[in-house]
Parts: structure tokens; sequence; C-alpha cells
């Protein structure tokens, strides 16, 4: 069990546009570079890549799953495609470990500020915002346990 | 083939014909592979719609002002174009839709409703493109009909044997396409045409990858029923023709009421226009028809030979270029095809593939084409397809397979 304190959302997305403004705004560069965080994300169990898990509104597949651990929420994920992985793979370093009611305040505006939708497109941004609110889902459901768990 | 290709320095003045072409996309030069789906517009198309809003605008047949005369003159002017282009017998025959898609669903529900009965069958191929398969089924089921599919060869070929087989008394439609917009196969249309008329059954052909590529002679086919779209063959999107044979149009009934495809209304009844004023129901997209002249003209100005050998030596290059490269495997290798090279590269997805070599200005389709079918058949989820047109150029295909080497060297 993971107990330390994670850094803030807003932390986190400072961080993920610094490491996009590395990339002189190329945008090969930004796609190699999501596909390599792709590459970086651990494994999901097959067992997990049912159809239930997969997040709708996603063009590719994207395989979700979400687990409790205290008062925090974990994420695994895996897609068929590399850059749709480095892109959930971008969501999982910024959500996970937080606590639900984190998660569900959370506004996130790193998309806009790397330009994402310039190299992604619109369906994959698209995608994107299903993801996103597919762990918000998530975390609204740990946090309605937790309310009644209490 | 008798007639050299091209020779590079004339690819560069058409180049200079097309405006869009001269951008750059993510910091490079744009290398446009996508004219299955769409083509780019001339100069020439372009000025036309400009110069019609500009100087002509009206309504059409029914005014008697100048404007209107001139606009209705202009948009006939399309119509003779187009039945010269695919050699149909009669202007009477050109019926102007909005593209390949209205002009099969036109076909289906009029002739189908008219014609299809219970038991009745509808034989398409694997290899059709889903407008070419979802009006036979939505008619079929209204008519209760049954449609049947002709499969295709490991190579992509429409298999011939097989459609034999399925040719009965009880076939009444055929319709498959000229080229496919997957795998790029140019289709037998002549001989499928004739062993469906041996049975007594209507041949439709869809010719949206064929317009802007081969030689069409609606005649020589002997089809019954020929479609287009504009937008595919340098002309303007929203519209397109559907050619009928004369005793056909004329046998069915309308597909849509409205305004200019009647003779007399009154709440009795209603009789209806001649051809092909009976199927061009309301005001149609004049500015558009108009301009497709245009393209016509643009097409036929270059000679369809010189387009084909051109194509032709680019498909050829294409091939060698992604045949040498281990992991890409092409689907679809039929020896007649159009410009159209479709694959797939082991361990990466198509949209990875779409999506890095737009990062390098070069615009690729990816997915399954709107041919769920044929992507089951190959047991793929979609492919990468480049396809060419006439401004495209050989370096171009360099770009392309650079940047395919660059994101297998990546993910390998």
């Amino acid at each position: 069990m993971n107990n330390e304190t994670p850094r803030s959302i807003a932390a986190i997305q400072d961080e993920i546009i610094a490491d996009f403004a590395l990339l002189d705004d190329d945008a090969e560069m930004k796609v190699l570079y999501v596909m390599e965080l792709g590459q970086k994300l651990p494994p999901m169990p097959d067992e997990d890549k049912t159809d239930e898990n997969i997040v709708k509104g996603c063009q590719s597949r994207v395989w979700l799953t979400a687990r409790l651990e205290g008062d925090r929420v974990y994420f695994t994920a895996d897609s068929n495609t590399a850059i749709t992985k480095g892109l959930v793979s971008l969501l999982i370093r910024i959500f996970n470990g937080q606590k639900p009611e984190a998660i569900l305040a959370s506004d996130l505006h790193f998309m806009n500020a790397i330009g994402m939708e310039r190299f992604i497109g619109t369906q994959r941004t698209n995608g994107f915002s299903a993801m996103i609110r597919q762990m918000k889902m998530y975390a609204l459901a740990f946090k309605t346990k937790m309310e009644i768990g209490s | 083939m008798a007639i050299p290709a091209t020779l590079p320095t004339d690819i560069k003045k058409i180049r200079e014909e097309f405006p869009v072409l001269s951008q750059k996309v993510n910091g490079r030069d744009l290398v446009y592979f996508d004219n299955a789906a769409t083509s780019q517009k001339p100069r020439q198309v372009i000025q036309a719609l400009i110069d019609y809003y500009q100087t002509t605008n009206a309504n059409i047949h029914r005014g008697i002002h100048t404007l209107a005369e001139r606009a209705t003159k202009a948009y006939e002017e399309t119509r003779e174009a187009a039945r010269a282009f695919i050699n149909a017998e009669s202007s009477e025959e050109i019926i102007f839709v909005r593209g390949v898609t209205e002009a099969i669903n036109l076909v289906a529900s009029s002739y189908g409703r008219a014609f299809l009965r219970e038991g009745d069958e509808v034989i398409i191929s694997a290899l059709e493109h889903h407008s070419n398969i979802v009006p036979w089924q939505l008619i079929c089921e209204q008519q209760k009909a049954k449609l049947r599919v002709i499969p295709v060869t490991d190579i992509g070929e429409i298999d011939l044997d097989a459609y034999g087989k399925l040719l009965s008394d009880r076939t009444r439609v055929v319709a498959v396409n000229h080229a496919s917009n997957t795998l790029g196969t140019i289709n037998p249309v002549a001989e499928i045409t004739r062993m469906a008329h041996a049975h007594g059954a209507v041949v439709l052909v869809d010719g949206a990858q064929a317009g802007a590529h081969l030689d069409i002679d609606v005649r020589a086919i002997d089809c019954d029923f020929y479609c287009l779209s504009a937008h595919k063959m340098y002309g303007p999107t929203g519209t397109g023709i559907l050619y009928g044979k004369k005793k056909l149009l004329d046998a069915m009934p309308p597909y849509q009421g409205g305004g200019e495809m009647i003779k007399d209304v009154t709440f009795e009844k209603t009789t209806y226009n001649e051809l092909p004023y009976k199927f061009e129901a309301g005001t149609p997209n004049i500015a558009d028809v108009i301009a497709y002249r245009e393209a016509f003209r643009f097409i036929l100005g270059l000679g369809r030979e010189t387009i084909r050998a051109h194509e032709h030596d680019l498909l050829t290059y294409a091939t060698e270029r992604l045949t040498s490269m281990p992991s890409v495997k092409i689907i679809g290798t039929a020896p007649e095809k159009v410009g159209v090279v479709s694959f797939v590269v082991d361990g990466i997805h198509p949209f990875d593939i779409g999506q890095m070599l737009d990062a390098r200005g070069i615009a690729v389709r990816t997915g399954h084409h709107c041919t769920q079918p044929l992507m089951d058949r190959y047991e793929i989820e979609g492919t990468v397809r480049a396809s060419f047109a006439v401004y495209n150029t050989k370096e171009e295909i360099d770009r392309l397979a650079e940047g395919l080497q660059r994101v297998i060297n990546f993910v390998k």
C-alpha cells in the first residue's frame, strides 16, 4: 500500500507541460514521446481486458480498471494502439494515488498547454475526454462507497 | 502501354494547378495520399464556383430572366459533359445526385420498390463499400428479398466462379464497384454485367473509385446503372451522377417528390416530369454541378491514358518500396488495380501509423475504409491506405516509405 502523499494534480500537470515544452513544438517528437510513455505503462493483466472494461467513446480500444487502496484510487489501463496507450498513461500519472474527491474536483488543463489536439487530432481528443469521464466515474463510485461505508 | 508516362516536369505544372498542395503540414511539405476519400481541386474548378456565385447565381429551369437562363444553360452543359465522359447515349440518362451514396439509394429504393418481390435476390460482392451494401440490405428487408454476397479471393479479386454459381433466375439486381476503394482492385464489370444479363438481372456499377482514374464507357460495359461522385474526381463535394438506361429510368417511380420533378399537380393526382427531371426533385446543387464540368475538362484535358499511366507508375513504385519492408504486408495484390495501396504493419496499429505519418505532413487513411465485411474477410481490424492521384510523385512515395521506416524502427 502506498501511504506517501502524492503531489497535487496541479503540480503533476505542470510537470507534464514542462516535459512537452522540451519537444520544440515538433508534432513528430510529441507523438513519439507519447508512444514512449505508453511503452512504459505497467502491463495490464489479460483477464482485465474484457468488453466490460472498454472505455466507450474511444475509436481505439482502451481497457480501464480502478481499485481503491485505503482512501486512494489506482488505475490500470491498456490500449490496442500505442498512442492511445501513451495518452492514458498521462492520465494515470496524474490520477494514480489521488483521493476520489481530488479526482472529481480536478480540472485538467494540460491538454491545451501541450497542444494535444494539434498533434493527435479531434477524434482522439474526444476519446481522451471519454477516458477522463470514465476515470471520474470510478472516482465517484469510490467516493460513494466510502461515504456509505463510513 | 503505348502512351508514355507523364514526365516529372509536367507533374510539377499539374501540381501548380492545385493551390492546396503547396502548403506545409507540421512543418513539412504536404503529401496528400488520401485521394480515394476525396481528391484535391484544380484552380479551374474553384474558379468556376467563384464565377458562378459572382456572375450567375439563379434558380434553374423555371425562371425566364437572363441569369436563370445562363444558370440553366451551364447546368445542362454539365449534364452533356457527363454524358460524353461516360459515353451514355442520351443526356436524359444522366441524373444529378449528391454522390454515389445517393445514386445507389435512389436505385435501390425506386427500382427495388417497383421490381423486387419476395424471394427475389440481389447480389453484391464482399469488396463493396458500405454505401453499396446498406441500401440493398434496407430494400431487401422491406421487400423480403435476399441479399447474396460474392466472395473475394485472397489477392482481392471478385471470385467469378462463385458469382456464376450465385446467379439464378431469382437474381434481379447485381451491384458491384468498378474499382475497390480499399484494395484498388479493378473489377471486370463488363463480364459481370454480361453474366447478370444472361439471367435477366440488371447491373449497377459503383464508379466512385473509377471516375478519376479509368476510361468509362457505359455502353461498352452495358451496365444498367453507373454512379459517380464529383469530389473523388477533382470536382466539388455534394454532387455526382447516376446514369441509368432510359427504358429502366422511365419504368421506375420517382424517388423523392417536390418541385422540378412534376408536370402537373392537383390534390387528386400528380403527373411527373420527363427524364431526367423526374428524379431531380427540388432546387439542385446548381453551383457544384456547374463547377463539376471543369472536373471533366481537367481529366480529359490531361488525357485518361496519361493519368492512368502515371498512376500506374506510382502504384508499381509504391508496391516495390513497401514490399521491400519485411514487416509490411500489402492487402490486395490483384494484377489490375487503380492507384491504391492498403497495408498492415506487424505489431503496429494502423491508427498509430496514420498519426505518425501526419506528424510528418503525410495524409493517409487508416481504419476499415467503410468496408468492414472486407476487413473481416482478411481477419484484420483495418489498414493504412495510400491512394494516389495524378499530382502525386515518386518523391512523395519515398517520404511515405521513410516515415513508415521511422515508426517501425521506433517500435521495434
